[in-house]
């Protein structure tokens, strides 16, 4: 048995892998743990949904998922919040260096030229 | 009147010494100890502008700021009920009892309000990186997150994570990744994350102060040398420098929105892991202490002295 994070990190990976929106049944299928409760399967649908990265449709009698945003989207989330663009600089993150403009990168490119001759 | 004027020259004095030591450069040369002063300038503003208008609203009891606002709180409560109350209230005593008041109030506000969303940031980071990010087992304990551009950061908190991008990977050397993730361990030993965030907030509590803005980005550069100090213990100052440049260069960005000045903080940066200076004399150290310890048990004490 996963970890919950474990178990949101597959489904999300399964739904993203999918690119159309799938039932509780068909997510369950689709998980390599075949000793998995499908109320276990639900639950999780159930809370990443109420997070936010997932919608679900009705269909008949069950629900069907899909991802809100693409893994990229995701990603691209990140990576902005890691580089400080968000504007809001917040105190969240600790990083090691910040990102520069293109004049600035000019600067440093010279300078670490002349490191590695040295 | 003496602990009021005492406590408006003691705000005035810190705000004077906050705009000294934004350009001054000794710091870079002990900048843990730098911060320190820092630190104590921020907490004594704030209790001696608020104790200031307190000390001069209050002053009618002749009890100080402490035992005052008891009275006082102890004196409305009563109010209706035993009649027996001073009202040694003028216009502006009253003027700055309420000023006090909302700015003590505005203080804590903007500090409690960046932590709350410090922490939910935090947690949507964490969750985002538990979804998306890998391990990998070359470089362990770290999460990696796809994605071309460079960026080495940590995710402060009881338990820290430190991320690394795929393109950070394929930029620097094995001896430079090293580097940067003992700056990063750095980051997470010493909660440089909490020296932050009170000075984060107030920039975003007052903007448009110039004096906040240079505070900010002193103390940032400060807490980022201090973890290069850290790190260089455990690997090459050279690979440190040289893993700055390289991020610098490969992170370019067109025109990134209020994060101008990063090349001169790298620069900076390098140029004290390349040549580092002597260290400050010990004489200086222990006046930048005193001086900081001074600074802290003055404001409080002003707030308890009655006259």
């Amino acid at each position: 048995m996963k970890g919950l994070g474990e178990l949101e990190r597959s489904i999300m990976d399964i739904l993203w892998a999918q690119g159309t929106a799938l039932t509780a049944r068909e997510v369950g299928r689709a998980i390599a743990d075949r000793d998995l409760a499908p109320t276990t399967v639900m639950t999780v649908l159930d809370r990443l949904t109420r997070k936010g990265f997932l919608t679900r449709t009705r269909d008949g009698r069950a629900w069907r998922y899909e991802p809100v945003r693409s893994r990229d989207a995701y990603v691209a989330e990140l990576m902005l919040e890691a580089l400080d663009l968000t504007g809001d600089r917040s105190a969240a993150l600790t990083r090691f260096a910040r990102a520069v403009s293109d004049d600035e990168a000019e600067i440093l490119r010279k300078a670490l030229l002349e490191l590695e001759e040295e | 009147m003496i602990a009021a004027v005492a406590l408006a020259l003691l705000a005035s004095a810190c705000v004077v010494a906050a705009w000294r030591l934004a350009s001054a450069r000794w710091t870079w040369r002990a900048p843990r100890i730098a911060i320190l002063l820092w630190q104590s300038l921020g907490l004594t503003w704030g209790l001696a502008s608020t104790g200031a208008l307190f000390a001069y609203a209050l002053e009618p009891y002749g009890q100080g700021v402490v035992y005052g606002l008891h009275s006082y709180l102890a004196s409305a409560v009563s109010l209706g009920l035993l009649g027996d109350v001073r009202t040694p209230y003028d216009l502006s005593r009253s003027a700055a009892f309420i000023a006090g008041v909302t700015l003590l109030a505005l203080l804590v506000t903007v500090l409690l309000a960046a932590i709350w969303q410090t922490l939910m940031a935090r947690r949507r980071h964490r969750m985002l990186l538990s979804l998306t990010a890998h391990d990998d087992p070359h470089v362990p304990g770290v999460r990696i997150l796809d994605h071309p551009g460079a960026t080495a950061y940590c995710v402060p908190g009881l338990r820290a994570q430190v991320v690394v991008s795929a393109g950070a990977l394929r930029l620097l050397s094995p001896d430079e990744l090293a580097a940067v993730l003992a700056h990063e361990t750095a980051h997470v030993r010493e909660r440089h994350d909490l020296v932050l965030l009170p000075f984060a907030a107030l920039r975003r509590a007052i903007p448009w102060s110039r004096i906040v803005r240079d505070a900010q980005a002193s103390v940032e550069l400060l807490v980022e040398m201090a973890a290069d100090d850290r790190a260089r213990r455990h690997c090459s100052a050279r690979r440190l420098a040289t893993a700055l440049l390289r991020f610098g260069t490969a992170g370019a960005v067109p025109a990134p929105q209020g994060a101008l000045g990063g090349a001169g903080h790298v620069m900076a940066r390098v140029d004290r892991l390349i040549k580092p200076s002597a260290e400050l004399s010990r004489r200086f150290r222990f006046g930048v202490l005193t001086l900081s310890a001074a600074l802290a048990v003055s404001a409080p004490f002003l707030w308890l002295i009655p006259h």
